[in-house]
C-alpha cells in the first residue's frame, strides 16, 4: 500500500494488521442505482441512515477534501501540510461515525430533519436525463454496442458535468485506466475555483 | 425488429411493440409486464395510484379498442426521462426527477436491492432496526 494512502487515511500498521474479511455487506452496483436514489456524484461519499430507515445525513463527501488536486501523479506524493489536513479530516469523520454509533440520535452529528433537507438538493430534469443517457449507454455497452454506448456516455457527461461518477465510470469503460489517468488529473485541475469534493459540513449549522 | 425496454431499475424486457418515431405502442399485457402499470377503465394504475388518461387526448394513449397503449405518451405525461436507440431497438424510461427529489426530501431512505460479492442479494429495508452507513466507493 502506498505510504501516502496510509498517511491520508490515518491507517497505521496496527490498524492494517487488523484488516480482514469485512463483516458488512459489500455490494456491487453496476448500474449506479444507489447513485441515482441518493444523488451520489463522486466517491467516496456516504449516507447515514438510522434504525427507522430515516436519513440523518444525506450524501456527503466521506471525510475527504480537495487534497487530490495537490497530488503529483508522477511521484504519487502530496505536500506534507495537505496530507496532514487530509488525515485530520478523515479522522474527524470516522470519529463522528463512531459517535453516532454509540449515541444514536443524541449524537451532535445527527442532523435535524430541516438541516438534512437543506443539504438535500436532489436531481433536476437535466440530471434525470443525464442518468437516462448513462443507463442506456451502459446497457448498450454491455450488449457489445460500444460506439452507440459511447455517444450516450458523452451526453450523460455533458448534461451532468458535476458527476465524477459519470465521468470516471464512462471513461473507464471507454478505455481501461482512463478514470485515473492523465485525463482525470487534467480534468480535476481544470476545475479552477470549483470544488472536486463539496466541502464537508461535519457539524450541523442548526438542530 | 424486437424491441427491448428498460423501465427504471427493472431488468430489460424484450417486447412485441411498435415504435413510431417518439411513440411506443404495446399491448396492455406487455405494459403490465415491463412497467407494473395496468390499463383500467379509470386510467393507468399501479397499486393505489391511478393516472387518468387526459380527456380529449385518448388517441395519444390508446388505440385499437384500447388493445394498444402508448407508453411514450404516458412517460411524457408523467415527466419521465425517455430515450430510444433506434439502431438497436432499445427504449429506456427513467424516473421523474421531481419524484426522486421528493423521495429524498422525505428523508425516508429509498429502498434498493443489490448483490454482494458472492451474488447474494441484499435489500436495504432488511436492515431496518440497525443503523446503516452507505459508503460509496469505486474501482471503476
Amino acid at each position: 500500500m502506498p505510504a501516502l494512502l496510509k498517511d491520508i487515511m490515518g491507517w497505521d500498521d496496527r490498524l492494517l494488521a487488523r484488516a480482514g474479511v469485512p463483516q458488512y455487506p459489500c455490494l456491487i452496483d453496476q448500474k449506479h442505482i444507489v447513485g441515482e436514489l441518493y444523488d451520489i456524484i463522486n466517491v467516496p461519499m456516504t449516507v447515514w441512515i438510522d434504525e427507522q430507515g430515516r436519513i440523518v445525513r444525506p450524501a456527503e463527501s466521506a471525510g475527504v477534501n480537495d487534497g487530490v488536486r495537490s497530488l503529483d501523479p508522477q511521484t504519487f506524493t502530496m505536500p506534507a501540510e495537505v496530507v496532514a489536513e487530509g488525515k485530520r479530516l478523515r479522522t474527524s469523520y470516522v470519529d463522528a461515525i463512531r459517535d453516532w454509533v454509540v449515541k444514536g440520535d443524541r449524537s451532535e452529528f445527527v442532523l435535524s430533519p430541516e438541516e438534512a433537507r437543506r443539504r438535500t438538493e436532489g436531481p433536476d430534469d437535466t440530471d434525470a436525463l443525464a442518468m437516462a443517457n448513462f443507463r442506456l449507454g451502459e446497457h448498450l455497452f454491455e450488449r457489445g454496442h460500444r460506439d452507440e454506448a459511447l455517444k450516450y456516455f458523452a451526453e450523460a457527461r455533458r448534461l451532468r458535468p458535476d458527476s465524477w461518477c459519470f465521468i470516471r465510470q464512462t471513461w473507464e469503460l471507454e478505455q481501461p485506466g482512463k478514470a485515473s489517468g492523465p485525463e482525470f488529473f487534467a480534468a480535476v485541475q481544470a476545475l479552477g475555483d470549483r470544488h472536486y469534493y463539496t466541502p464537508l459540513e461535519l457539524k450541523p449549522s442548526a438542530k | 425488429m424486437p424491441i427491448e425496454v428498460i423501465y427504471g431499475d427493472r431488468p430489460s424486457e424484450a417486447v412485441t411493440a411498435k415504435a413510431e418515431r417518439d411513440n411506443l405502442w404495446l399491448s396492455a399485457a406487455e405494459l403490465a409486464k415491463i412497467s407494473g402499470w395496468e390499463l383500467k377503465p379509470e386510467g393507468v394504475c399501479k397499486g393505489d395510484v391511478c393516472v387518468p388518461i387526459p380527456v380529449g387526448r385518448e388517441a395519444d394513449f390508446v388505440r385499437d379498442n384500447r388493445q394498444s397503449f402508448n407508453l411514450a405518451s404516458f412517460a411524457r405525461l408523467l415527466g419521465q426521462p425517455m430515450l430510444h436507440d433506434d439502431k438497436n431497438g432499445v427504449w429506456y424510461f427513467g424516473e421523474n426527477a421531481g419524484t426522486r427529489r421528493s423521495a429524498l426530501k422525505s428523508l425516508e431512505a429509498p429502498d434498493f436491492e443489490l448483490p454482494d460479492l458472492d451474488g447474494k442479494m441484499h435489500r436495504l429495508s432488511d436492515y431496518r432496526g440497525k443503523k446503516v452507513l452507505i459508503a460509496a466507493w469505486a474501482s471503476w
